[in-house]
Parts: C-alpha cells; sequence; structure tokens
C-alpha cells in the first residue's frame, strides 16, 4: 500500500495517454457488461412469470406452430385469469418486401389487454365499426407520413385473400399511442380478427398465441403452469411466458445470442490486449531511466516488477470498474427504450466478479512483459541511456 | 581515519558483442572514513565505472570490495540492492528525480523501504529539504525547479536515509557556475559538518577543488594523487 501514490503518479505521468487508453478499456467493458446483460436476459427469460401482469401462450413446438380456437374459453377459465385475447401474424411488407411491419390480426378486446396503449376514442368507434380498418402505431405513422383515411397496401408473407393475391388493401382508422413509451404497438399495426379468419382460407379456427392478464402478479407462476396444464399431452402443447420470454424464445429461435456474445468480446477484449499492452510497453520503456534510479536507491527486482504489474492491473481495473457502473446506469435506460423488447437485469453479483476477474487477467498479462523487462533491466546500462 | 572503502586487485571487463573491453585494471585503492574523494580523468578511463562498483551499481570482473568492512563483490542483486538501500546516497549528474511526484516525495523514496511510518517519512524528508535549504519548495514539481534546485533536492533524496556513503557522478555537470558552486559548497558541508563520505566522479578541476583530495584514472588505472586544503 506504501507504494500506492507512486503507481498512481506513474499511471497518471502521461494524463492524456492514460486518459484515452482507460475510455477504451471503459468501453471495453461497458459492451462487456451490456452483452453480458443480454446473455442473462436471454438465459433468464422464461424461468419465471411473477411479477408479470401479462402472460402469452404459444406451441411449445414453435412459434409458428398455431393454437386451437376453442383454447380460449378454457383459458379464460383458469383460476387467477383476467381475461383473454388473441392474434396471429400477419407479417405485412409495405411497398417494398425490405419494409416489414409487425402486422397482427388481433381479436375484438386485443387492446383491452393493453392499457398502455391509447387510441383517441372516436378513432377506436371507427375502427370497431369496420371490418377492414387498421390502427397503426405512431412511430410507423410519423415514419411513412400516413394520414388517417389512408389506403394502406401490405403484403402478407404468408396469407393469401380470397381472390389468392398476398397483397391486401386497408382503411387506416386511427393511431396507437404509447401512454408510457414502452409499448411495442406504437411500431405495429393491427387488424380486425374476423376480417383476417374471414378472408384467408387458410386460418379457419386457429390462432397464432392467447394473451391473458393475471388477477394477481405474484401468481402468474401458477397461472402460467394451469394454463400449460389444459393442454398437456395434447397434440398442442403450450407454453406460457412473458412477453420479454416470448420476444427473448424468438430471437434465440433465430440466432445463438452466447456465441455472438462470446464471438464479440473475443474480439474487443483481443483488441484490447494489443492496444493496451503496446501503451503500457510504451510507458515502461519512457521510464527506463527513472525504473533504473527506483532500483539504484534500493528497490529490489521483484519491488520493480510488482509496481509495473500493479499499475498495468489498477489501469485495467480502473476502466472496468467505470464500465461495469456505466452498465448499472444504462441498463435500466435501455430497457425502457426497448419499449420492451429487451429487459436487461441489473449488473450482478456474478458480471462484477467476472468482469474484475478479466480487467485482472488482462492487467496481468498486459503487464507482465514490460514489467519482466523493467525487472531485469541493468542499472548501469539505464542510468547511461544504452 | 578509519578506512571504509577497500578495493583490492579490482578489474572490470565489459563484453559489447563479441568483444571484450577491460575498464578498469587491478585498482588497489582505500578511501577512509570521512574522505571526500574526487574521481578524475579523461573519458573513457573508468571513473563512473570504478564509482558503479564503490557504490554497489555493478559487481567486479576480479578483485574485493569491501565498505565498512562487509565485502559487496560478492553479494547477489537483491542482497545488494538492500546494500544500497541502507549504506549509499547517490547523485546523478541530470538529478533523476521522479518527474511526477513532488519534492518532497521524491526525497521520501528511499524511505520507502524502511519501516519507517508515513508521518516520520514526511519529517525526515522535510528535514533533509531543510537541509539543503529548499523547505519551502517541497510541494514543487521537478519541472517547476530550477537546475541547482532540482540537485538540491537530489542531494535531499541521497542523504534522506542517513548513508555513510554519498557516490556523486558529474553532480555539476549539468549546473551553471553559481548553482555548481551551491551544490559543491553544500557537498562540502555533509562532509564536514556531517561526516558524510562523499565519492565524486568529476570533469571540472574547480569541482575538484571541493574535494579533500583527487585520484586520477587514465584507461582504467589509477595515475596520481592529489591533496587539495
Amino acid at each position: 500500500m506504501k507504494y500506492l501514490h507512486l503507481i498512481w503518479a506513474a499511471l497518471f505521468r502521461r494524463k492524456t495517454r492514460t486518459i484515452l487508453t482507460l475510455v477504451s478499456i471503459t468501453a471495453a467493458f461497458l459492451l462487456f457488461g451490456l452483452l453480458d446483460a443480454v446473455r442473462v436476459s436471454f438465459e433468464q427469460a422464461g424461468q419465471s412469470v411473477n411479477g408479470a401482469e401479462r402472460l402469452q401462450t404459444q406451441s411449445r413446438l414453435s412459434f409458428i406452430q398455431t393454437l386451437p380456437s376453442a383454447l380460449e374459453s378454457r383459458i379464460a377459465a383458469v383460476d387467477g385469469v383476467k381475461d383473454v385475447a388473441y392474434a396471429n401474424w400477419f407479417g405485412g411488407a409495405y411497398q417494398d418486401p425490405h419494409n416489414q411491419i409487425f402486422t397482427f390480426a388481433v381479436s375484438p378486446n386485443y387492446l383491452d389487454v393493453y392499457p398502455e396503449v391509447e387510441v383517441d376514442p372516436a378513432q377506436r368507434k371507427a375502427w370497431d365499426a369496420t371490418q377492414n380498418g387498421i390502427l397503426a402505431g405512431e412511430a410507423l405513422i410519423k415514419k411513412y407520413g400516413w394520414k388517417i383515411g389512408d389506403k394502406i397496401p401490405l403484403q402478407s408473407q404468408i396469407f393469401p385473400n380470397k381472390e389468392g393475391s398476398k397483397n391486401w388493401n386497408f382503411d387506416l382508422l386511427g393511431v396507437m399511442k404509447s401512454k408510457d413509451g414502452k409499448a411495442f404497438q406504437s411500431q405495429m399495426i393491427i387488424l380486425h380478427w374476423k376480417n383476417f379468419d374471414e378472408t384467408t382460407p387458410y386460418n379457419r379456427g386457429q390462432v397464432g398465441w392467447y394473451i391473458s392478464r393475471v388477477k394477481d402478479v405474484n401468481d402468474a407462476d401458477r397461472v402460467a403452469k394451469a394454463i400449460d396444464a389444459l393442454s398437456a399431452n395434447s397434440d398442442h402443447e403450450t407454453k406460457t411466458m412473458t412477453e420479454q420470454a416470448v420476444m427473448a424464445n424468438w430471437i434465440k429461435q433465430s440466432v445463438n445470442i452466447s456465441l455472438i456474445v462470446t464471438s464479440i468480446m473475443g474480439a474487443v477484449f483481443f483488441t484490447l490486449l494489443l492496444l493496451t499492452g503496446n501503451t503500457m510497453m510504451q510507458a515502461v520503456r519512457e521510464r527506463t531511466s527513472e525504473l533504473a534510479v527506483l532500483k539504484t536507491i534500493g528497490f529490489s527486482n521483484t519491488s520493480v516488477l510488482g509496481m509495473v504489474l500493479a499499475e498495468s492491473v489498477l489501469l485495467l481495473l480502473l476502466g472496468g470498474i467505470i464500465g461495469l457502473a456505466l452498465v448499472s446506469v444504462l441498463s435500466p435506460a435501455i430497457s425502457q427504450g426497448s419499449g420492451g423488447v429487451l429487459n436487461l437485469p441489473r449488473v450482478g453479483g456474478t458480471t462484477w466478479v467476472l468482469g474484475v476477474a478479466l480487467a485482472l487477467a488482462i492487467g496481468l498479462v498486459i503487464g507482465g512483459l514490460p514489467a519482466l523487462r523493467a525487472m531485469r533491466l541493468n542499472i548501469v546500462d539505464a542510468l547511461a541511456g544504452r | 581515519m578509519s578506512t571504509l572503502v577497500e578495493i583490492r586487485n579490482v578489474s572490470k571487463v565489459y563484453e559489447r558483442g563479441k568483444q571484450k573491453v577491460e575498464v578498469l585494471h587491478h585498482v588497489d585503492l582505500n578511501i577512509a572514513q570521512g574522505d571526500f574523494l574526487a574521481l578524475m580523468g579523461p573519458s573513457g578511463s573508468g571513473k563512473t565505472t570504478l564509482l558503479n562498483l564503490i557504490g554497489g551499481l555493478d559487481s567486479p570482473t576480479q578483485g574485493q570490495i569491501s565498505v565498512g568492512g562487509a565485502r559487496i563483490d560478492n553479494l547477489n542483486q537483491g542482497a545488494l540492492a538492500k546494500w544500497r538501500a541502507s549504506n549509499v546516497g547517490f547523485i546523478f549528474q541530470f538529478y533523476n528525480l521522479l518527474p511526477m511526484l513532488s519534492a518532497q516525495k521524491n526525497v521520501e523514496l528511499p524511505l520507502l523501504l524502511t519501516k519507517l511510518g508515513a508521518a516520520q517519512r514526511r519529517k525526515n524528508a522535510a528535514i533533509a529539504l531543510q537541509l539543503v535549504g529548499l523547505a519551502d519548495r517541497a510541494g514543487h514539481k521537478p519541472t517547476e525547479l530550477s537546475g541547482g534546485q532540482q540537485q538540491r533536492v537530489a542531494i535531499a533524496r541521497a542523504i534522506v536515509s542517513d548513508p555513510t556513503l554519498l557516490v556523486c557522478d558529474e553532480p555539476t555537470g549539468d549546473l551553471d557556475r553559481q548553482s555548481a558552486e551551491d551544490v559543491l559548497g553544500l557537498l562540502q558541508t555533509l562532509n564536514r559538518q556531517h561526516g558524510k563520505t562523499i565519492v565524486m566522479v568529476t570533469h571540472d578541476p574547480k569541482a575538484a577543488e571541493y574535494a579533500s583530495h583527487t585520484l586520477h584514472l587514465d584507461k582504467g588505472a589509477l595515475v596520481e594523487q592529489a591533496a587539495h586544503v
């Protein structure tokens, strides 16, 4: 500890360089913390539903498998269920196949289970009364410059209409706004179930998924199990999860999150290793005569080795801790900003331990070579500038 | 006066690539306790090498060196480092202060190797700075001090752990005449009033006059001895 001021002073001998290095380390650990939070979020998704007001029930086999519409009344009868709505994927592309819009065909009470979605009462009334009507999210309307009353052509990826064409035309009758900024409906379109079910010949009596509201959020786990028990050992077994878990499962079925996270982190830390290692080598090379003076005064080889190693570990720990602390601050904001798609957990003990261990390990690796050089420094040669 | 440094038949050979260069040839020398010795000679004569051997920074290829009755020529690097910490103070031509530390912290450096607590270290460093006339500059960084002041801080660092021997390599080589005289006067005071044994390498005959006597080296051998009043 009595060498700490010496190590600190050496570390900030060239303030600009050290701060820039620190920023790059902080950025690496910020990325590590966020990506780890994403990984944990995906791993935890579906493990428990307690605390969730809404549950989503879909086929256990795959999210593209449909469920019988007869399940609606049975789910509604489950003790603890407040109300049930249902929906199906429509998959609409606007003008260009690349402009994919989340478009769902929904039951008449769909908006009732999403009280955070706000629709002007007059628009809602008009939509309720018009079978070919749609409601679009505020963000979408802004993005495409739509106006109420516009005809919106959408191309379904899957479902043809009565004429056998996948090109559908709808009347835009209202705007869905998010009261708390979190509702993902501000990015999507909903159309009437009746219109969808009666128009397409492909979907008679089938539902994509059910959305249930529970009476007591602390009872959600039991309710989810009870809903799944309804279809146990049938040809349409279900999996009931929170909406975040559904989203996570959907992404997990598309990509290997762990592999992506590990690959990105591997690349980031390898770059960090080279960058910081080079900085440390340069920093120690510049201090050759100072290290020689310390040895002249009587500092042992191992003391000099330890001080250079401590300097590099301290740099990594500082950057790592600042980076992870920033994750703690940013995670809630990112969760909120994702509109419910991402539910990043707080930086947990495991992440902190892993982060600090990584900082220590990288610090030791990058400090190793310069520390050895410092230890082996020949005083006479170093003082003579050789 | 008793002998502090005893050098017997010391030779030093450096290997530069495939070449072997003998820098010192069979040198014999006694330095008395409390002496102020100036080592002079042309460049490459071996004076800095001899100084490094006396200060325990290097080991001879052949011969024996004893300081205060203890052999140092056969010590390993770790033991030599410990020995230097408690027995020798070093003063260099270019001061070699740590630029990121204040004068006070630079002076405290040798005390980090002792068992003294932080408060005592601060106190001892303050006394050393007072002795060299820089008590009011304790908080200044080396870049905020003149060359003469930096060298006085270096002297304070050299004496703070109260070593018996001070080795100085061209201590005035980078100073103007007035600063050089101040530094030499300070060394003389340390020698005469505080009993420090000083070995100083210099090119400057005027600097050598501050020593009690001068030894000349040429091609690795002692050639002449001159005494000063």
